[in-house]
């Protein structure tokens, strides 16, 4: 069962990401990159972080993906002024011989006889118990106190940064 | 249960899925697009490790992640603007206002 769940997914999400590369219109490309987050979203669920799937989804299809299509009607790009997504044939061989790499690797390194280092202590049950959401919250504020306040000062950068860049000059 | 190594092998297909688009895509959104994409990847192998090792650290780790890309896609998609309003294109190639 799990299995079905994962290879619908990850189909989805494969799919959807090819997709996006090959779209020539970007609002295409946007649509089918919010199809493969959504689908992430649902991997997160069988991972069993049900909080992360949650934020996934307010995060990125509510928040980034509508930033994305709103810069994308305020520029009113033209599908027919995109150039076509295009490929030589010495540029797919060395994407092939590159992939046959990357394959070779993971199948060495990280495959099925995988050895995985020392584990810590939160297992199904204690989450079962604990609850994720709680979890995650005790461990973001006490061991990640300072990243995570120090993310605040990313965000108001970001923000003060958006701002200025955006802004029509005053003459 | 879905093994570890079959996250692994999907996150390194959207990693290279996203490495492909920004190196054929000659528009600026979708580049973009293409950065989040692989930025997703890495978090997809962030959970997988922190649920088989039996840890949280990973889905903490994913929460930096993504302020970091909002914080990215914000400034980023800010200074597409500034050059559309320029240059009235998005085309990367178009765009050589530092080769003098």
């Amino acid at each position: 069962m799990e299995w079905v769940l994962f290879l619908i997914l990850a189909l989805l999400a494969g799919a959807a990401a090819v997709g996006m590369v090959l779209q020539r219109s970007p609002i295409y490309s946007a649509l089918c990159l919010i199809l493969a987050l959504f689908a992430q979203g649902g991997l997160y669920i069988l991972l069993h972080a049900e909080l992360i799937a949650a934020v996934h989804i307010l995060v990125y299809a509510g928040a980034i993906m509508v930033l994305f299509l709103f810069v994308i009607m305020l520029l009113d790009l033209r599908p027919d002024d995109q150039p076509p997504v295009q490929f030589n044939r010495v540029e797919v061989l060395l994407g092939l011989v590159l992939a046959g790499v990357l394959l070779a690797e993971l199948a060495l390194g990280v495959g099925p006889r995988i050895i995985l280092g020392p584990q810590g202590s939160y297992d199904l049950e204690t989450l079962r118990t604990v609850g994720n959401t709680q979890a995650v919250g005790r461990i973001l504020f006490r061991e990640y106190l300072i990243p995570f306040e120090l993310t605040s000062v990313i965000l108001l950068a970001a923000m003060v940064g958006a701002m200025v860049l955006a802004k029509r000059k005053l003459e | 249960m879905v093994p570890l190594w079959a996250y692994l092998f999907l996150s390194a297909f959207l990693f290279s899925v996203g490495v492909v688009g920004v190196a054929t895509r000659r528009n600026a959104l979708v580049i973009f697009m293409s950065i989040e994409l692989m930025l997703n990847a890495v978090n997809l192998s962030f959970v997988a490790f922190a649920r088989f090792l039996h840890s949280l650290d990973g889905q903490v780790f994913v929460f930096f992640v993504m302020t970091v890309a909002a914080a990215e896609v914000a400034v980023g998609l800010a200074i597409i603007i500034a050059i559309f309003r320029n240059a009235e294109t998005v085309n990367v190639d178009e765009v050589h206002l530092l080769k003098g």
